[in-house]
C-alpha cells in the first residue's frame, strides 16, 4: 500500500477507516487497481517513475463529508488533491502533482442548484458537468445557454477556477464565476461575495461583496476546496451568424489586429476567435512550419506564392450572438471597418435563427459556440495518444505575432526539434485584450520522446519569459517552472502566496504544489 | 440523428426564482455525457448507460471521435460503431474503459462505476453469436 509522503502506514489506515466511516466503504479507493484511475490519462511521464499516482481517493457526497474528510486529513496530516469531474487533460487530468497524495474526488458532488433565467445565472457543485448543467436547462426549457469549453465533460466549477475558456461571449470562465463556497483548510465552510451575508439575495448577482475581493485566491489555487460556484449564463440569443475576414499581404497583419481590437473591445465582435493563416498552413503541409524557421522564405517570396495559390496571408472567421438585425449590423461594420485593408475580402458563412433544427447544423459552426457541449474536439487529435498544452499569453497586436513566429522559429531550430505536430502556432483570442497560444505537445507511449518532449517544453517556457510572454495555466508537470518565471521583486508574487498557504493551510493538506505553492516543508530553496 | 431538444421550447417553464437553493428544485440526477436525456423505454439493458457514458464518442456521426478513430482503424473490416458490433467481450470492453487506449482516457468509478460498465458491457454483447 503506497502511503503519503511523510505519513507513517499506521496513520494511514486510521485516517482510511475515518474517511470511509464518513463517506462509505464503496466511496474510498485504495486498491492498486483503482487508485490507478487517478492517474493522468495524458502522462507526460508515462511509465517514468515521475508519474504522479495517488495513495488513495476520497469521492465525498456532501458539503458535510468534504468538511469531515477535510478534518481527518489535517489530523493525520494527509494531502487531499481536489478534482471536480477530473477532467483537466492536457494540464494534469485528476493526477496530484505529488505522488502519495489523496485525491478528493467531488464527482459525486452533481447538484444543480439554481439556474435562474430571467437573471442568468446558475449555482452548481463541483461534480456538475458541462453536459448536466445544459441538460438541466434543456429539460426545464430555460432560456440561458451555457459556454462549454471544447470537450463538454468537464465541469463549470473545475474550468472556470482553472481559468479556462469557452467559445461564446460567455467565454473567459473566471470572468463570468459570481460568488463560491468553500470549505478550507480547518474544515470550516466559508462563503464569497454576497455569500457572506446570510440571507443574501444576490450571492450570484454581484460579485464582489464587501471589502478585499477573495474569490481569485480560490483560482489555480491550493487554499480551499470549492464545493459550490456560480456562474453567469448567457440569455439565449435570437440568432448566431459567423463570417470570414481575409488579407493578402503580411504586413497587413498590423492593421488586422487593430481592427479586431478594436471591433472586440467595442463588443461588436464577441466571443472567442482564431487567427489563421492559409498560406502558412500551405507551407506547414509542404513540409515546411507555420513558425519563421531559419533560412527559410522570405516575406516576398511568400507573398508570391500566396498570390499565385490564391491564399491570404492571414484570415479569422468571426462570429456573432444575438438579435438578428443586431447580429446582421455587426457584420456588415465589421466588413465596413475592414475595408481599410485593401485587398481585403469577406465571406459570410453560417446563420441561424433559434430554434434550429439539428439537422441544419451539419457543416456548421463548432456545437459549442452555440452553446452546445460535446467531445467531437478529439477528432481532431485522432493521430495522437495524449497531449499537453503550452499557452503563453501575447500580446493582441500583429507585431506579437510576428515577434512569436520568429522567436519560435529560432528556439525550435537551436534546440534540433522540427516543430511538427504542433496544433495553434497561431493564437486564439479566449481573453479579452489578449492573444493565447495553444501549442500542444503530443505525448506518446515512448519514454525517449517525452523525456525530450520534456526538455522542449521547459526551453519554450524559458524562451517566453525572456521575451515577456507567461503562460496562463500549465500541466502539473511544470507548475513549479512556469511559477519560476513570475520572478518579479525576488518572486514577491510567489512569497505573498506563501505567506497565504502557511496562514490558512499550516500543515500543508490541500493540493501541495498547485501552482508552485507548496507547504513550507516542502519548499526548495529558489535559484 | 436524434432531434436537438435542446431547441425547441418547452411547453412547460419552469421559473427559478429563489434566493438560496430551493429545496424543491435541488436536482441530483445521474451525472452523463448527452447533451439530451435518454429514456432506457423499451431498450436492452445497458443501453441507457451505453447513451450516457459512450455515445458521445462511440454513437452515430462525424462529431463521434471514438466511431471516427474505429473507422479510420478497422477500413470497413469491422462496424465502426461499437453498438453494431457482434464480436465485443465484456473483458475488452472492461480493458478499453479502465486504461483508455490513445486518445480514449480511461474512467473512474465516480464516473462509470462497475454496475454501470456491467450494464455497458452486456449491452455491446447482446448481440454477439453464441459460441
Amino acid at each position: 500500500m503506497r502511503t503519503p509522503p511523510g505519513v507513517s502506514p499506521e496513520d494511514f489506515s486510521k485516517a482510511l477507516n475515518q474517511f470511509e466511516q464518513v463517506v462509505g466503504k464503496d466511496w474510498v479507493f485504495s486498491s492498486d487497481e483503482d487508485v490507478e484511475l487517478y492517474r493522468d490519462s495524458f502522462s507526460p511521464f508515462w511509465h517514468e517513475p515521475e508519474d504522479p499516482i495517488p495513495s488513495a481517493a476520497v469521492a465525498p457526497e456532501t458539503v458535510e463529508h468534504v468538511q469531515a474528510v477535510v478534518r481527518i486529513a489535517n489530523t493525520y496530516k494527509i494531502p487531499l488533491w481536489t478534482i471536480s469531474t477530473g477532467k483537466n487533460l492536457a494540464y494534469g487530468g485528476s493526477a496530484p502533482r505529488m505522488s502519495g497524495t489523496v485525491v478528493l474526488d467531488l464527482k459525486r458532488m452533481n447538484r444543480v442548484l439554481e439556474v435562474n433565467d430571467r437573471n442568468h445565472y446558475a449555482l452548481v457543485e463541483p461534480g456538475v458537468s458541462y453536459f448536466d448543467l445544459y441538460r438541466y436547462i434543456q429539460e426545464k426549457g430555460l432560456k440561458v445557454w451555457i459556454d462549454p469549453p471544447d470537450p463538454g465533460w468537464g465541469s463549470p466549477v473545475g474550468n472556470s477556477l482553472e481559468r479556462g475558456g469557452g467559445r461564446t461571449p460567455m467565454r473567459d470562465h473566471f470572468a463570468a464565476q459570481c460568488g463560491m463556497e468553500v470549505v478550507l483548510a480547518n474544515g470550516e465552510i466559508m462563503r464569497t461575495g454576497m455569500g457572506a451575508l446570510p440571507g443574501s439575495k444576490t450571492w450570484q448577482q454581484y460579485k464582489y461583496g464587501f471589502g478585499p475581493y477573495v474569490d481569485g485566491l480560490f483560482s489555480q489555487s491550493n487554499f480551499g476546496a470549492v464545493t459550490k460556484m456560480g456562474v453567469w449564463l448567457m440569455p439565449s440569443p435570437e440568432a448566431y451568424r459567423d463570417g470570414t475576414v481575409m488579407v493578402q499581404r503580411h504586413d497587413d497583419l498590423i492593421p488586422f489586429v487593430e481592427t479586431l481590437a478594436y471591433l472586440m473591445n467595442s463588443e461588436i465582435v464577441r466571443g472567442t476567435m482564431l487567427l489563421e493563416s492559409p498560406l502558412l498552413s500551405y507551407r506547414a503541409s509542404q513540409g515546411g512550419s507555420v513558425l519563421d524557421m531559419p533560412g527559410g522564405p522570405s516575406v516576398a517570396e511568400m507573398e508570391k506564392v500566396g498570390q499565385e495559390k490564391n491564399l491570404p496571408y492571414w484570415s479569422a472567421t468571426l462570429h456573432y450572438w444575438g438579435p438578428a438585425k443586431v447580429v446582421d449590423a455587426q457584420w456588415e461594420y465589421t466588413q465596413e471597418k475592414f475595408s481599410a485593408i485593401p485587398g481585403a475580402t469577406f465571406k459570410a458563412g453560417n446563420s441561424y435563427r433559434f430554434p434550429v433544427d439539428a439537422d441544419k447544423l451539419q457543416g456548421g459552426p463548432p456545437l459549442v459556440a452555440l452553446g452546445i457541449p460535446n467531445l467531437s474536439v478529439f477528432g481532431l487529435l485522432q493521430s495522437t495518444q495524449g497531449h499537453m498544452d503550452f499557452s503563453p499569453i501575447i500580446p493582441m497586436s500583429g507585431q506579437a505575432v510576428f515577434d512569436v513566429l520568429k522567436v519560435f522559429g529560432e528556439a525550435y531550430a537551436e534546440l534540433g526539434v522540427a516543430p511538427q505536430n504542433q496544433f495553434f502556432a497561431l493564437p486564439w483570442a479566449f481573453f479579452p485584450r489578449s492573444f493565447v497560444l495553444l501549442f500542444g505537445f503530443p505525448i506518446e507511449h515512448d519514454v525517449a520522446k517525452n523525456q525530450r518532449t520534456r526538455q522542449v517544453f521547459k526551453r519554450l517556457v524559458e524562451v517566453s519569459a525572456a521575451h515577456g510572454w507567461g503562460e496562463y495555466r500549465t500541466h502539473t508537470a511544470f507548475m513549479d517552472t512556469v511559477a519560476g518565471v513570475y520572478s518579479y521583486n525576488n518572486h514577491a508574487l510567489m512569497r505573498l502566496r506563501e505567506t497565504i498557504k502557511d496562514a490558512v493551510d499550516p500543515n500543508g493538506i490541500l493540493s501541495p504544489g498547485k501552482s508552485g505553492i507548496w507547504p513550507k516543508g516542502m519548499r526548495k530553496a529558489r535559484a | 440523428m436524434s432531434k436537438l431538444v435542446g431547441f425547441s421550447i418547452a411547453a412547460l417553464f419552469v421559473l427559478v426564482v429563489a434566493n438560496g437553493p430551493p429545496a424543491q428544485e435541488q436536482q441530483t440526477f445521474k451525472s452523463a455525457w448527452t447533451a439530451t436525456p435518454v429514456s432506457g423505454e423499451g431498450q436492452p439493458r445497458g443501453y441507457v448507460q451505453f447513451q450516457d457514458y459512450c455515445a458521445a464518442c462511440h454513437g452515430e456521426g462525424q462529431d463521434k471521435p471514438g466511431t471516427l478513430a474505429l473507422g479510420a482503424k478497422y477500413k470497413g473490416a469491422e462496424p465502426a460503431m461499437l453498438e453494431k458490433r457482434t464480436d465485443l467481450t465484456p473483458q475488452l470492453i472492461k480493458l478499453y474503459v479502465r486504461n483508455g487506449i490513445t486518445v480514449m482516457p480511461f474512467f473512474r468509478k465516480t464516473e462509470i462505476s462497475d454496475a454501470d460498465l456491467g450494464a455497458i458491457a452486456a449491452y455491446l454483447t447482446r448481440n454477439n453469436k453464441p459460441q
